[in-house]
């Protein structure tokens, strides 16, 4: 008899900063790049020198805490949390502690069906540390490493939530919608498999009904959706089943490995975590204008869940189709500048529901490295509907757009694609057909009506499908009466 | 509070600094002797006073986000105690 | 000639004169150093070639006619703490043993620009921890007063070596009293600017929110030229003051007229060596004599500065300080694994006053004790800030001794902890107010120099100068240099 188990989890999750420069460095902020070359004297540490904050790095932060509904804090500060390792290069990170930028926020999630509000406890400035290397397969068989500092001081906001989840498929549909509002507000990359978007993950598990919390494990840097949400399955069940056979949760941290679909526990030897927060005395506090963040407020794009709410209300959109655009800001926006430009919004979502996406994702791109740009698709649409080409020919030139960037008019015209919509024309290559297929005419005569489809897709090879099948139906049947 | 050795251990592992029996037995007696020192502070009541972080009354202070040239890389590792490939190298880490 | 001997003000007009060239008094310098340095030992590199380079191109653009700021040719020296490009910078430290900085301290890059000629690095308490020079991973330096004297610390290097006149001036650094009390120990002019004034950029920290550079001079003239080179603000310091200067040498001015002078009555007492109590009474006199008003005034809170200042200064310290890993720079003791090699590093690199703060710091940090020490700490930090504000409501500046006590010799403190650290009593206070504090000297007790201090308004440092040019100008008290005569 197994007891009933409630699920709790919260996130902690860190996002980079889209900004140019580091936290409190002039360096790049800039992915990749030879190791350790986007460095100076500040994000190394070395001895003597002294951070100054970079405003873009606070104007974000305040931006995101409006977008997740926070409170801002009128006075905030940095501290120092002490720990050392050779990847921190000052053996302390400047963050926040007591006093974070923001903080009781929330957002909105929905689960089959069911809508539900996930509270944000927290948001705050950080910088980032730099990357191990290691010599060997892992960190253990490893007989050293080597750090490259260039992601030092790159700037990060961590969002903690409220531990308000209750089961894998909330915290991913947390995780989702703070991605796409992330996203929605520029301030991120939100790039999970760049590690622009990380997500830590603190479970637990509580008899039905109990009120104090179980013993939580933390699993580190989940870096996809798919790996948050097998990690937290995995680690429930972990637990449910240590817990059924009487056993106790050990709190701890733990890492998911995405090959071997488990968890493992990262304890190495006995240690003391006192990080000794202080508050940095080389940074000074920071007050707030109520009007800059005013400003800030006034300047928020229209965040996902009211773009779906207009794009179900006034465009006719489903719960569904609204939901897959808005998800990411790129999609929503150019589903926006194609209507723009083509309003028969229906139409447009199913093309980018349809053709669009499968070739962004049979290629592996985002939808900003899509080589179609809105108003190009708009054109395509547009010649669809006007009968110039027919349906089939507008996805074999989308093909050929995505692929090449090539306006679609130039397309048509390069392969001849026009379709044929002249009735004279026609007129001679359906007596023709008629003429070469007597049978089929006698078929037809004689009630099979599916005859006629024979005798269409004679005229379309006679064409070399230019023909305006449509037009071409209607010429048949009048022919044959 | 006076503190044991067992104290003047934790300290040493937070600060990462590896101590003899003899320092340990050192280091006891002279914080001791200073933490009673400090024992003067509590004759003070101060539960209505700020405490003061920064003597000059500054606030937001910031640079704009504009690149500046990097360090060149001989530079970067002309320091380092151990370098690969245009990296730090450190031992194992665990 | 012996240029040497001469102030920065008497060699600038030496120079603009062209009547010498800054090649040659660098020489006489390097000539003194070379000679007294056995003794002395206030250096830990000497910069000699480099330096008669850079004076050479100060001449020659002396001789193309070139605009030269009144410093520009003058041989100076920096404590070991400030960062100096291509130059090793050590902190007097094992574990910085090797380290060249890839940049400059923003000090350093306007005494560069000044025209300036950098000697070397002066020797100095590992980490500016510890008030006699005995902390130097390195050697101790001496007392040009008495070899068997401590010069003071921690920035006894710059000191002797203004003192011996092995360099014209030079910067020091001061938490907790590391410029004005070896200045005194010497019988120089030091002077530990208002927090902020002077960009910290570049200065290796000891404990941030104290730490302040200033100038170490013959003469309060001197120390106006030398704040008027570093004083400013920086962009690349976010604790620095966006604060017009002044031009310093305007406070030069032998009147004292009208100023109120407090002395307060809690650094007279009991500790004091009553022959220096004297002398600060017949400072007080002259000052009136000279049209001052000198009364008593009373600082309550400062018997509290002492133990508020050791948990704030070792808690920042042991933060500050824990980037020395051997991962990127100086020492590493090589060992199995990371942690490991930090523990050895850090152990090995580290003198034991050092490892002392650290570890002080680290508990009044750590958890479970945060409130009881360092929170404490920073409210009586206010305490002591508000008696100086109250005390400056009424009067222009204050006048205290600022050791209480002249030299004493090796050895005599070094086992006692505490005992050193009573040795900085005077003028810790001045350094958690953030204000300003020179140290005048000011006659001398058994041949050792005594220092009188003079604590400014935020941002007052020109009332200082002024008063102590005044005294420079009516006493011979504040030249105790004869006395060095046969000792170097």
């Amino acid at each position: 008899m197994s007891a009933q188990y409630e699920v709790v989890i919260g996130l902690e999750v860190h996002a980079e900063l889209k900004t140019d420069t580091k936290i409190f460095c002039s360096c790049p902020t800039e992915f990749g790049g030879e190791e350790n070359t986007h460095v100076c004297p500040v994000c190394l540490g070395l001895p003597g020198v002294l951070p100054v904050l970079n405003k873009k790095v606070l104007e974000y932060a305040v931006r995101a805490g409006l977008a997740l509904n926070c409170e801002i804090a009128s006075f905030s500060k940095f501290d120092r949390k002490n720990y050392f390792y050779p990847d921190l290069p000052k053996a302390y990170q400047i963050s926040q502690y007591d006093l974070p930028i923001c903080k009781k926020g929330y957002l909105e999630i929905e689960v089959n069906g069911r809508k539900k509000t996930i509270g944000i406890t927290r948001v705050h400035m950080e910088e980032d540390a730099g990357k191990l290397v290691h010599g060997g397969a892992t960190i253990a068989t490893s007989r050293y490493s080597l750090v490259d500092y260039n992601r030092t001081g790159v700037p990060l906001i961590e969002i903690v939530s409220e531990p308000d989840m209750r089961s894998a498929e909330e915290a991913r549909a947390y995780m989702e919608k703070l991605k796409a509002i992330l996203e929605y507000t520029g301030v991120s990359d939100v790039r999970m498999e760049q590690g622009s978007l990380r997500c830590d993950a603190n479970i637990s598990l509580r008899p039905m009904g109990a009120k104090e919390f179980g013993t939580k494990t933390e699993i580190k840097n989940l870096n996809s959706f798919r790996a948050l949400q097998k990690a937290i399955e995995y680690e429930i069940e972990r637990q449910r089943d240590i817990l059924e056979e009487g056993g106790k949760i050990i709190q701890e941290t733990r890492s998911w490995d995405e090959g071997k679909g488990v968890t493992v526990s990262l304890r190495s030897k006995e240690e003391a975590h006192d990080y000794r927060y202080f508050p940095d005395p080389d940074l000074v506090p920071v007050v707030i204008d109520p009007q800059w963040v005013q400003e800030i407020r006034d300047s928020l794009p229209e965040l996902p869940d009211a773009k779906r709410e207009r794009l179900v209300q006034e465009m006719g959109l489903s719960e569904y189709d609204a939901g897959i655009i808005t998800g990411s800001r790129a999609l929503a926006d150019f589903f926006d500048q194609v209507v723009a430009e083509y309003n028969e919004p229906k139409t447009v979502a199913n093309w980018i529901m349809g053709e669009f996406l499968r070739l962004l994702n049979a290629n592996n791109l985002e939808v900003a490295e899509s080589k179609v740009k809105p108003r190009s698709l708009a054109a395509l649409l547009k010649a669809q509907a006007e009968g110039t080409i027919s349906g089939k020919m507008a996805k074999t030139v989308f093909e050929e757009m995505f692929e090449t960037g090539k306006e679609p008019e130039t397309i048509i015209k390069e392969k001849g694609m026009v379709q044929i919509s002249d009735e004279g024309a026609l007129a001679a290559v359906v007596e023709k057909v008629i003429a070469a297929n007597p049978q089929s005419v006698e078929d037809y005569k004689a009630g099979k009506e599916k005859a006629i489809g024979f005798l269409v897709g004679q005229v379309m090879k006679e064409t070399k499908g230019q023909a305006n099948p449509g037009l071409v139906n209607k010429l048949l049947k009048d022919k044959l009466g | 509070m006076k503190i044991t050795v067992k104290d003047v251990e934790h300290v040493a592992l937070l600060a990462r600094l590896d101590l003899t029996e003899q320092d340990k037995e050192k280091y006891t007696q002279s914080l001791n002797a200073i933490l009673e020192y400090m024992e003067k502070l509590n004759q003070i009541d101060t539960s209505n006073v700020e405490p003061t972080a920064h003597v000059l009354p500054l606030k937001n202070v910031f640079r704009e986000d504009k690149l500046h040239r990097t360090m060149d890389k001989e530079l970067v590792l002309a320091n380092a105690p151990e370098e690969e490939d245009g990296c730090f190298k450190v031992p194992r880490i665990v | 000639m012996d240029l040497y001997k001469k102030t920065a003000h008497e060699l600038s007009s030496l120079l603009q004169k062209r009547e010498v060239s800054s090649e040659e008094l660098t020489r006489s310098v390097l000539d003194r150093i070379n000679k007294v340095e056995e003794k002395v030992k206030a250096f830990v590199t000497v910069t000699g070639e480099q330096a008669l380079e850079q004076a050479r191109e100060i001449d020659e653009k002396r001789a193309r006619g070139e605009a030269m700021s009144p410093l520009a040719g003058i041989p100076m020296a920096m404590k070991d703490n400030i960062c100096t490009k291509g130059v090793t910078t050590t902190c007097a430290s094992k574990i910085l043993y090797n380290f060249v900085p890839p940049y400059n301290a923003t000090v350093t890059e306007k005494l560069l620009e000044a025209g300036t000629i950098l000697l070397g690095k002066c020797n100095m308490d590992e980490f500016a921890m510890g008030s006699s020079n005995e902390n130097s991973g390195f050697f101790p330096t001496r007392n040009p007063h008495d070899l068997s004297a401590v010069p003071g610390g921690s920035s006894g290097g710059a000191a002797a070596a203004v003192a011996a006149d092995e360099a014209v001036f030079t910067l020091g650094s001061d938490t907790g009293g590391s410029i004005r009390q070896p200045a005194a120990f010497c019988g120089v002019v030091g002077l530990k600017p208002t927090y902020g004034y002077v960009p910290r950029y570049g200065l290796i920290a000891y404990a941030s929110s104290l730490d302040q550079i200033g100038p170490l001079t013959k003469d309060i003239t001197d120390c106006a030229l030398v704040l008027n080179v570093i004083a400013g603000h920086d962009p690349k310091d976010s604790t620095s003051a966006p604060v017009e200067v002044p031009d310093f040498t305007r406070y030069l001015v032998d009147d004292v007229k009208g100023l109120k002078i407090g002395i307060p009555k809690e650094y007279m007492g009991e500790g004091i060596d009553p022959r220096i109590a004297a002398y600060l009474k017949q400072a007080a006199a002259k000052l009136e004599e000279l049209g001052a008003v000198c009364e008593e005034v009373s600082l309550p809170h400062t018997e509290y500065a002492l133990p508020a200042y050791y948990i704030i200064a070792s808690a920042e310290a042991s933060s500050n300080l824990a980037r020395y890993d051997g991962v990127r720079y100086g020492l590493r003791v090589e060992a199995e694994d990371v942690i490991s090699m930090f523990c050895k590093t850090r152990s090995q690199g580290f003198g034991e006053e050092v490892k002392r703060r650290i570890m002080l710091g680290t508990y009044a940090l750590s958890s479970g004790y945060y409130d009881a020490y360092y929170l404490k700490a920073l409210k009586v930090r206010t305490l002591i800030k508000r008696d100086f504000d109250q005390a400056f409501l009424k009067y222009d500046c204050l006048l205290t001794p600022t050791s209480p006590t002249t030299a004493f010799k090796f050895g005599e403190k070094v086992n006692d902890p505490l005992a050193m650290y009573l040795s900085d009593v005077c003028t810790i206070p001045i350094n958690l107010a953030g204000v300003p504090g020179l140290s005048l000297p000011f006659g001398t007790v058994e041949g050792l120099p005594v220092g009188i201090q003079f604590i400014g308004k935020p941002f007052g440092e020109g009332t200082l100068l002024r008063v102590g040019y005044a005294l420079e100008q009516n006493t011979d008290l504040t030249k105790p240099k004869a006395q060095m005569e046969g000792v170097i």
